[in-house]
C-alpha cells in the first residue's frame, strides 16, 4: 500500500482561509495561488466603467452607484470611463464557493438537531463536541440532498465518493478538523443556466451559464462570538456538525450582476428542490467570491477572496466594488494581492483580513472511520438489498421535483406572458403564488391578470418596499377586481381607483368601494348616445377639428364627454359613439 | 501495516502525523531543515522544544521511508483499510442533543451556556523571534 500524497494540494481550487463563519472573525491565511487558467470561459464580457450590461446611461458606471451610497468608499473615476487609445481594456474573471445548509432533520454525522435558533449548545451530540471515542454515522437525507441537487444541476454523480478530513485550528472546529470530500466528491462537471436582464428596457433575457466543478458534503462549524472587550470569543457549537453543499462555481462569470443572478437562480433551484431553504439573511446560503481582472488575451491575474457576502444585494455590490478596486490599484502601478477581504456593508468597500501567518496547509488525510459512499443505479442496484441502506440514483432523478427553469417554461406556454415576466414572477418571494391564486379565481384574461400582477400589484409593493407577504390587497381582492373590470362594469382607470383604495387597507371589498364611490361605468347606451350629441352640438369647432383629421381633436371630444359623465363611461365606448355620430 | 505506523507514531511523543514522507527528504540526506520544523509547529501546535525532539522526527520519517522499499508498480492504491465495508446509512431522525449541562463541565470557563475560547487567533512567534536553538 502507499500513501496518497497531498502534498499536490494545487489540486485543490482555493482553500478557506477561516471557520465559515456569520461574524467576520480573524483569519488563518491567505489562500492558494493557483487560479487555473482556463482557455475559453463562456460568460466573458469586457468591464467598462464596472458595468457589464448596458443599463441605459453609458457613464453608469459601478463606481457611481457605489459613491451614491457611501461617502468614504471613494474610487477615482477617471480610468474607467474612456480607455485611451492602445490602452487594453479590462477583463473581470469571478467564481464563486457556495455553502448551502442541507434541509434535513439532523445533522450529517450526528443525531442531533438542525434548528436555526435554539439555546446555546442545546443542539449538540457528543460527537458535535468531538468527545474522544465518538464516532460520525452518515445522514442518509444528506446524501440524498446531494445527489438531487447534483442531477438538477446537470453534475455527473461519482458512484463512489470519499471523505477527507481538511485541518485547521479554529475554536468554532471542536475536533481541529472538517470533515469534507476532497479527493473525490459526490459530484462534479456540471452546469448552471442563468438569465440576465439586458437590453434598453431591462426587457430582454439572454440566458448565461456557468459551468460546476463540483458539489461536496461536508459539515458545518460552530458560531464564534468575538467579545473583544473582555478579549475572548464565546462558542456555540449548535450548528457544528450541520451538512452543508458546497457548490463550487468556475470563473465563468465577469461581473457583480452575473454572479448576482446565477446565485439567485441557484437559490431557487435549491428551494425547488427542497435540498435547502438557501436563505441568505438566516446563513443557510452563504457566498465567497474569488476575483481577479486582466487584460483580454493576456494571463489571469491574481485573484482576491471576498468573504461575509450576507444577501444577493451585496454580493453584486461588493463584486463590483472589488473589480473596481483591483483596476484601480493595477492602472495606479500597484499590484494585486492573493489575499481574503472581507465586504462592509456600511461602507460599501472591501478590506482585507490579511493575517500575518502565511499560506494555510490543510493536511488532507482519508477520513479513517467512513469508508467510501458508494451509489447505485437501476443496473447496479444489488438484489435483496435493504433499500434504506442504499441510494438509487435513478429513483430519485425520476422523482425530481420541477425545477424553476420548467416553471418558466410552463408560465409562457399556459399563460402566453413573456419570459421575463416569468423570471420576475419566480425572482419575487411569494409573488409566483399570489399569481397562481388570482388565476383561480378570477374571470378574466391570463394576460390582464399578469399585467395587474406585474405592474400596478408589483409597482405598489416595490414602492412602499413590502414583501409579497405584507401586501395589504390579497389574491381574492384582485380577482374580485378584475372581475368587475372583466365585466365592464368599471373602467379600468376606475379599477386603478379601486386598488388605490384597496391598498388602504380598510377592509373594504372591490365592490363596496365601487358602489360607495359611485364608480360603476354607465349602462344605459342611450343616454350616453345623448350625452355625446349635446357635448358634440355645443364643441362644433372641436367637431370640425375631428372632420379634418386632426388626431388630438378626438381625444379632446372624449375627455368633454366623459367629463359630463363624471367618468362613468367607457372611453372605448364613447369613441366608438363619437366615431360613428360623425360617420368616420 | 496500519497498525505498525500507529505504534510508530505512539512512539515519537510529539504526536507527528505519520504520512509525511517525501516533503522533508527530497534529496534522501534526511535532514529537516528549520522551515520545515517552523511550518510543522504551526501547522500542528506542538512544539518542538529541542535537538533530540527534531533527530527523533527524522529517525521516524526515515523508518517510515523504508515502505518504498516494497514495489506497488500496478498496485491499484487502498482508498482505507474500510473500503470493502459498506458505509452504514443513518435515517434522518433526531436522537441526541439537549445535553448542554453536561457538555459545558468540560469547559474550563463558561459564559451563559458558551464556551469560552481565546480571542481570535494568537499570533506564533517568527523564526527569527525565537530561541534560535537549529541555528547553533
Amino acid at each position: 500500500m502507499h500513501f496518497r500524497n497531498y502534498a499536490s494540494q494545487g489540486a485543490s481550487r482555493h482553500s478557506e482561509a477561516e471557520s465559515p463563519d456569520q461574524d467576520s472573525g480573524v483569519t488563518m491565511a491567505a489562500p492558494m495561488l493557483r487560479w487555473g487558467c482556463r482557455g475559453r470561459r463562456w460568460a466573458f464580457a469586457r468591464v467598462d466603467g464596472g458595468s457589464c450590461h448596458r443599463r441605459g446611461a453609458p457613464t453608469g458606471s459601478t463606481s457611481n452607484r457605489i459613491r451614491g451610497q457611501s461617502s468614504v468608499a471613494q474610487q477615482p473615476l477617471h480610468t474607467a470611463q474612456k480607455p485611451r487609445k492602445g490602452e487594453h481594456k479590462w477583463a473581470a474573471v469571478v467564481g464563486l464557493e457556495i455553502h448551502a445548509q442541507i434541509s434535513s432533520n439532523s445533522k450529517l454525522f450526528s443525531g442531533s438537531q438542525v434548528r436555526f435558533s435554539a439555546p446555546p449548545n442545546s443542539l449538540v451530540s457528543f460527537f458535535d463536541a468531538s468527545l474522544p471515542g465518538t464516532l460520525p454515522v452518515l445522514n442518509r437525507r444528506c446524501v440524498e440532498a446531494a445527489v438531487m441537487t447534483g442531477l438538477a444541476l446537470n453534475c455527473h454523480i461519482n458512484k463512489k465518493s470519499l471523505f477527507d478530513r481538511k485541518h485547521y485550528f479554529y475554536a468554532d472546529l471542536p475536533a481541529g478538523y472538517q470533515i469534507t470530500q476532497q479527493r473525490l466528491p459526490i459530484a462534479v462537471n456540471g452546469s448552471l443556466i442563468y438569465g440576465v436582464c439586458a437590453g434598453k428596457k431591462q426587457s430582454q433575457v439572454i440566458p448565461k451559464m456557468v459551468r460546476i466543478k463540483q458539489i461536496q458534503l461536508e459539515q458545518d462549524s460552530g458560531k464564534s462570538l468575538h467579545d473583544d472587550l473582555r478579549s475572548q470569543t464565546l462558542i456555540d457549537l449548535n450548528r457544528a456538525g450541520v451538512g452543508l453543499l458546497e457548490v463550487v462555481l468556475e470563473p465563468d462569470m465577469s461581473c457583480g450582476e452575473e454572479a448576482a443572478t446565477a446565485v439567485r437562480e441557484l437559490q431557487l433551484i435549491l428551494q425547488a428542490l427542497g435540498t435547502s431553504q438557501a436563505n441568505m439573511a438566516e446563513g443557510q446560503l452563504r457566498v465567497d467570491a474569488n476575483i481577479s481582472v486582466h487584460h483580454p488575451g493576456e494571463p489571469l491575474g491574481v485573484r482576491t477572496e471576498v468573504k461575509n457576502l450576507n444577501s444577493i444585494r451585496f454580493l453584486a455590490k461588493a463584486i463590483d466594488y472589488e473589480i473596481q478596486r483591483q483596476i484601480n490599484e493595477l492602472e495606479n502601478g500597484g499590484e494585486i494581492l492573493n489575499e481574503t477581504r472581507s465586504f462592509h456593508q456600511k461602507l460599501g468597500c472591501t478590506m482585507s483580513m490579511r493575517d500575518k501567518e502565511g499560506k494555510q496547509d490543510y493536511r488532507f488525510m482519508p477520513e479513517p472511520n467512513l469508508p467510501p459512499l458508494v451509489l447505485y443505479d437501476a443496473t447496479s442496484l444489488p438484489a435483496g438489498a435493504d433499500p434504506q441502506q442504499v441510494i438509487n440514483i435513478d429513483q430519485i432523478r425520476e422523482t425530481l421535483p420541477e425545477l424553476p427553469s420548467v416553471t418558466r417554461e410552463k408560465l409562457v406556454q399556459q399563460y402566453g406572458m413573456l419570459l421575463e415576466h416569468s423570471f420576475t414572477l419566480l425572482n419575487e418571494v411569494g409573488l409566483l403564488e399570489f399569481f397562481q391564486n388570482v388565476i383561480k379565481e378570477t374571470r378574466a384574461e391570463p394576460k390582464k391578470v399578469t399585467s395587474w400582477v406585474l405592474n400596478t400589484f408589483l409597482g405598489y409593493l416595490k414602492q412602499q418596499n413590502l414583501a409579497v407577504s405584507e401586501s395589504p390587497v390579497t389574491p381574492s381582492a384582485l380577482a374580485e377586481l378584475l372581475d368587475l373590470l372583466d365585466s365592464r362594469t368599471i373602467s379600468s382607470s376606475a379599477a386603478k381607483q379601486v386598488f388605490k383604495e384597496l391598498w388602504k387597507r380598510e377592509g373594504k371589498t372591490p365592490g363596496q368601494i365601487v358602489s360607495e364611490k359611485q364608480l360603476e361605468l354607465m349602462q344605459d347606451q342611450g343616454a350616453l348616445e345623448q350625452l355625446c350629441h349635446s357635448v358634440m352640438e355645443a364643441h362644433p369647432q372641436v367637431v370640425m377639428d375631428v372632420k379634418k383629421g386632426n388626431p388630438r381633436a378626438v381625444n379632446k371630444l372624449i375627455g368633454l364627454v366623459r367629463k359630463a359623465t363624471q367618468s362613468r363611461a367607457d372611453p372605448v365606448m364613447i369613441k366608438e359613439i363619437l366615431e360613428k355620430k360623425m360617420s368616420l | 501495516m496500519w497498525s505498525r505506523l500507529v505504534w510508530l507514531g505512539l512512539r515519537a511523543p510529539l504526536g507527528v502525523r505519520q504520512g509525511f514522507t517525501s516533503k522533508a527528504d527530497p534529496q534522501g540526506s534526511g535532514r529537516i531543515t528549520a522551515e520545515v520544523i517552523e511550518h510543522l509547529e504551526r501547522l500542528a501546535l506542538v512544539d518542538f522544544g529541542s535537538r533530540e525532539a527534531v533527530a527523533r522526527l527524522e529517525k521516524a520519517i526515515a523508518f517510515a521511508d523504508r515502505l518504498r522499499a516494497v514495489d506497488t508498480d500496478g498496485v491499484e492504491p487502498m482508498e482505507s483499510v474500510l473500503e470493502d465495508r459498506r458505509l452504514y446509512l443513518r435515517s434522518d431522525n433526531v436522537v441526541e442533543g439537549n445535553c448542554a449541562d453536561e457538555l459545558l463541565q468540560n469547559s474550563h470557563r463558561v459564559v451563559e451556556e458558551y464556551f469560552v475560547a481565546p480571542p481570535g487567533n494568537i499570533s506564533l512567534p517568527k523564526l527569527d523571534e525565537k530561541e534560535p536553538f537549529l541555528h547553533s
